[in-house]
């Protein structure tokens, strides 16, 4: 069965953040849509690279839509320009301009970016605090320092590595 | 020599293309020309502009073409990468009055105007060349009617 709840639908591809983070459940649990589209029937898209879509926007037509329909099939002359621009409306929904105008959206990609860094940070300060283990005592500087003394003094890659680096006569690193 | 004979016979039966490298070297150019059944074949014919044009104009010009052939031709022109020359738009614009369908005539001259996209010389001269046939049918242009703006 394909069904999609015409709340998601809304000019067909008109997003909203609340649209984005609502659920399906919840949107019926609140009773906002009442029926669902068929998806197995030709379906309206506004899209720049289908300019004709497979079905017109309204094809349920008041009387008043369909005397003018009727007025359509004579000379396009008589049609003034509220007329000609009612009929377009009854076949599409958004004008190019109106598909291509730049929407909000990204605030909320770059806000929800921040958000889960955010989380993840508190996660990783979280883990430090509650999850590793106590700090080896190898890290200190102390240790660090006698373990380094001691490298040298054993000559620990003498040729090409640490001990080759630091110069014995004077006591220091080249 | 035998063998060499039996060489060159394998040759050309396994790669027909090599012996029609002049097509070959044709087909870089109009590959670029002519975007869309230029398939580049090595040895294929490729089509004209004048004979993509003509092909579209005739589609359009077909007495009954119904209003599925016509959104079916539509679509497919604009998912070309070209803008419709003004003789087929003209023709698509008189089969829109055929099937009483002004909406659809209006939505054509806006996804033109779309395709050229950042040559914003294209639209005016479309609009220049298709003026009589837009007086002739009372099409009106999104820029009359006001919808071409926000």
């Amino acid at each position: 069965m394909l069904r999609l709840t015409t709340g998601r639908v809304g000019c067909l591809l008109a997003r909203r953040a609340t649209a984005a983070v609502t659920t399906s459940s919840t949107r019926m649990a609140s009773k906002e849509v009442s029926e669902s589209v068929d998806m197995s029937q030709p379906m309206y898209w506004d899209r720049v690279d289908i300019p004709l879509p497979d079905k017109p926007y309204k094809d349920v037509l008041t009387d008043a839509d369909k005397s003018l329909k009727q007025k359509e099939k004579g000379p396009w002359g008589q049609l003034t320009k509220e007329e000609k621009i009612a009929l377009y409306r009854l076949t599409f929904c958004k004008t190019y301009p109106e598909m291509k105008q730049q929407t909000a959206e990204w605030k909320t990609v770059i806000g929800g970016i921040f958000f889960f860094l955010g989380f993840t940070g508190i996660v990783i300060w979280w883990q430090s605090v509650y999850v590793y283990p106590p700090r080896p005592r190898t890290f200190d500087d102390e240790w660090k320092s006698q373990q380094l003394k001691r490298m040298l003094d054993m000559k620990i890659n003498p040729i090409q590595g640490i001990s080759a680096k630091w110069d014995y006569e004077k006591g220091q690193w080249k | 020599m035998e063998a060499l004979q039996y060489l060159v016979e394998v040759v050309f039966t396994i790669c027909p293309s090599v012996s029609l490298r002049r097509c070959s070297a044709a087909c870089p150019v109009s590959c670029a020309e002519a975007p869309l059944a230029s398939r580049c074949y090595s040895h294929g014919k490729v089509e004209t502009d004048e004979e993509f044009d003509s092909r579209w104009v005739t589609y359009f010009s077909k007495p009954d073409l119904d209003a599925w052939e016509l959104r079916k031709g539509m679509n497919t022109l604009i998912g070309y990468d070209l803008v419709p020359e003004p003789k087929i738009l003209d023709s698509a614009l008189r089969a829109c009055r055929r099937l009483n369908d002004l909406a659809s005539a209006i939505r054509i001259l806006e996804a033109v105007k779309d395709k050229a996209g950042p040559h914003k010389d294209i639209y005016p001269y479309l609009i220049q060349e298709l003026k009589p046939t837009l007086t002739e049918l009372g099409i009106s242009t999104p820029e009359e009617l006001g919808i071409d703006k926000l």
